[in-house]
């Protein structure tokens, strides 16, 4: 990787506190589950807004954007490990345990037992994944904890946009008020995540330089 | 198509992972395209034990040892022979063959064509960054002519191979691009193209953010495909011959029936394959 090139922008997540209650029926429909795919017209189907009719819906969606963000965080440690940056490794999978934790909350309050299944087709998103996943390009073999934790804001910042946007779009009472909850909730972490980053010291202006760089031409 | 698309118990796409940690470059696409190859495994609701996924040389052919199903890192660029070998031995696995654009289109470039040609039921999913990576960023098939860098200085000069193009001419029966910037939808491409019978190629735009970081742009050039995917290879071939390379989506699918050999279409025996040995 080209040492000079800085990645990133964004911030950390931090504990949130559980879910609300929105209601206790079962997760939505799905015997059907993955018995056929329905494949939707690629590159489409991932960029539209959620349909979301119901609070279940609802609070589906939030699972998902929580159980993917975990992933990717910790798909981040990975790539930190194998680099042997292990302070961020840390960070991120500190990050990864926190967004399974809201998503195990997710599905405890909704009172199911198990991950709520994709509707056919899969997740829609506005953007190519969940609000709160974070771009594999953003990674930077030398990065340090002020820029993990400036991923991690950037998340949760778009998770609230995410949510004030379904607050507009709410199709009952009953999902505005969900989603008025979701987006009061991510509008805290925002807060918690930008504590954390004042407590975190900025990196050096040559944080990306390597004596030793792995690509020879440069 | 042989693929079995079932629902029984629920895999999730981390089912498919192994504990094994990639160990290509932070920001590398073909993390993304990983992550899309496991969902669309679980999307169709697949078994890790029913499939095998296939691999030449280079840093996406690394991808078999990342995943928990049945894998081969085989010789460079020779991924579909041996995937292709695969299909006809064990048909009721699920073969995908991965790899990268020099494997595929340069070294394996004429098991690519005939690959194509014969229309084994499997799908090949290449992620194309334009570039060797494992070796140090030299020019592949694909990458443009004027590509300037201190192993091409001026660049190559010479016009860059167009896969989806060679793939309708010499008969994939299923054509696709996709983009690792968007993992979600290139898992319902790569799900799409498993179900799809016959072979199935998906083209996986995967930036090479070390060699070339300008690819961090194509995140903005990439677009869904204009128009919907056609069955009609004359109309397909009009597409391909005039797209910029950054159209994703389904952009032929055909009806051609997959490839079975004679031997499968007899369902001999063992005791009636030793006759036709005997001396």
């Amino acid at each position: 990787m080209s040492p000079a090139r800085k990645p990133i922008r964004r911030g950390a997540a931090v504990a949130k506190k559980p879910a609300k209650k929105a209601g206790r029926k079962a997760p939505p429909a799905t015997s059907a589950r993955r018995a056929q795919l329905k494949v939707v017209p690629a590159a489409v189907a991932a960029h539209s807004a959620p349909p979301i009719k119901d609070v279940e819906g609802l609070m589906a969606y939030a699972y998902a954007l929580e159980a993917e963000a975990s992933e990717r965080y910790n798909e981040f440690a990975d790539v930190m490990e194998t680099h042997n940056n292990r302070e961020v490794a840390e960070l991120f999978r500190k990050l990864a345990r926190i967004e399974n934790i809201h998503a195990e909350h997710i599905l405890e309050e909704m009172g199911w037992t198990s991950p709520p299944p994709p509707p056919a087709g899969g997740w829609r998103w506005e953007s190519v994944e969940g609000p709160e996943t974070a771009d594999f390009t953003d990674l930077h073999y030398l990065m340090q904890p002020y820029h993990a934790l400036q991923i991690a804001l950037h998340n949760e910042k778009r998770a609230e946009a995410f949510f004030r946007d379904l607050v507009q779009r709410a199709p009952s009472g009953k999902v505005r008020t969900a989603a008025k909850e979701m987006a009061a909730e991510e509008a805290e972490h925002v807060q918690l995540v930008e504590e954390w980053l004042k407590r975190t010291p900025e990196p050096e202006s040559d944080w990306a330089h390597d004596p030793d760089p792995p690509r020879w031409s440069d | 198509m042989t693929t079995p698309v079932k629902a029984q118990a629920a895999v999730t796409p981390q089912a498919f992972k192994s504990d094994y940690k990639p160990v290509w470059c932070p920001g590398c696409g073909d993390f993304s395209v990983l992550s899309s190859i496991t969902k669309a495994f679980a999307l169709l609701a697949l078994q890790p034990e029913n499939i095998a996924i296939v691999s030449g040389i280079g840093c996406s052919s690394r991808i078999p040892a990342y995943t928990t199903c049945y894998g081969f890192h085989g010789v460079h660029g020779r991924a579909l022979p041996a995937a292709t070998g695969l299909k006809l031995a064990r048909p009721e696995l699920t073969v995908v063959a991965a790899g990268g654009d020099g494997d595929g289109y340069s070294i394996g470039g004429n098991h690519f064509l005939h690959a194509c040609r014969r229309n084994v039921d499997m799908t090949y999913v290449v992620m194309d960054n334009h570039v060797y990576g494992m070796t140090k960023g030299q020019p592949s098939p694909t990458t443009e002519p004027d590509w300037d860098s201190k192993l091409s200085p001026g660049g190559t000069g010479m016009r860059a191979f167009n896969p989806l193009v060679i793939a309708l001419a010499a008969g994939a029966n299923f054509i696709a691009r996709g983009f690792a910037g968007d993992p979600n939808t290139t898992a319902t491409l790569i799900a799409e193209a498993i179900s799809a019978p016959g072979f199935s190629f998906v083209e996986v735009l995967s930036p090479c953010v070390t060699f070339r970081p300008e690819q961090r742009e194509w995140k903005q050039m990439v677009r869904p495909a204009p128009v919907q995917s056609t069955d009609d290879p004359g109309r397909a071939a009009r597409r391909l011959m005039t797209d910029d390379g950054m159209n994703v989506g389904v952009l032929y699918k055909g009806s051609r029936a997959a490839y079975r050999t004679a031997i499968a279409k007899a369902q001999r025996r063992p005791a009636e394959l030793e006759e036709e040995f005997k001396i």
